[in-house]
């Protein structure tokens, strides 16, 4: 399942049934970027796309990890400091498949899914991110 | 041909505009996205703008057809 959510997340509970081992990742909203300070930050999503293709990912981490169910819920809006901007939440058999498919959804989100982030700093400037050249898939 | 195009995030603001649409002689996805980036001074080449094309992710050399929307994809930040 992959979902945005434009209000607060709220946890639900996944399909743990057989699991050995279950995984959670909170993505949260740091006090600053860069060693500057941040205020808030902006999510934005190409909503349809970001969907589809959220959802393709998923799918393909309950395949490449079997694991037993995965689900992402992403924010988009404006998001105050210590916020939940994404969780994952992965069951598998064995620990070590809930790990590594919990990191590899994290990682293929950030390179896949149309979601834009906008920093806002204490000084009142703002910045759409741009990564870096090397983070593609 | 006419052709829709939607802009997200930093390009959107660097086009001052969310949707347009407007004629074009623009063969293919990457003709468009070299003329729209050089028109509107984006601050990022081509190269790193992604496109989708009604709706599903689209290759450069895609050829583009009359009514199509393009949807203008900025280097993605989730997470």
């Amino acid at each position: 399942m992959f979902k945005l959510a434009s209000e607060p997340i709220v946890s639900t509970t996944l399909n743990q049934e057989g699991a050995g081992g279950f995984v959670t990742f909170e993505g949260k909203v740091r006090n600053q970027a860069e060693g500057r300070p941040v205020n808030r930050l902006e999510y934005e999503a190409y909503v349809e796309l970001a969907e589809s293709e959220g959802r393709k990912l998923v799918q393909e981490a309950i395949e490449k990890f079997s694991l037993i169910s995965a689900e992402v819920i992403h924010r988009i809006g404006v998001l105050e400091l210590g916020e939940t901007a994404v969780l994952i939440q992965v069951a598998s058999p064995h620990r070590r498949e809930a790990f590594a498919g919990c990191e590899w959804i994290i990682d293929q989100l950030k390179v896949r899914v149309p979601i834009w982030k906008k920093e806002h700093f204490a000084d009142g400037d703002s910045v759409w991110v741009v990564p870096s050249e090397e983070n593609k898939v | 041909m006419t052709v829709n195009v939607r802009y997200f995030a930093l390009l959107r603001d660097q086009r001052g505009l969310e949707s347009e649409s407007f004629e074009s002689n623009s063969a293919t996805v990457g003709d468009l996205v070299a003329h729209l980036a050089q028109t509107h001074q984006f601050s990022l080449p081509p190269s790193r703008i992604r496109t989708a094309v009604n709706g599903e992710f689209a290759d450069d050399d895609q050829v583009l057809v009359d009514g199509d929307t393009i949807v203008l994809i900025p280097p993605v930040a989730g997470g």
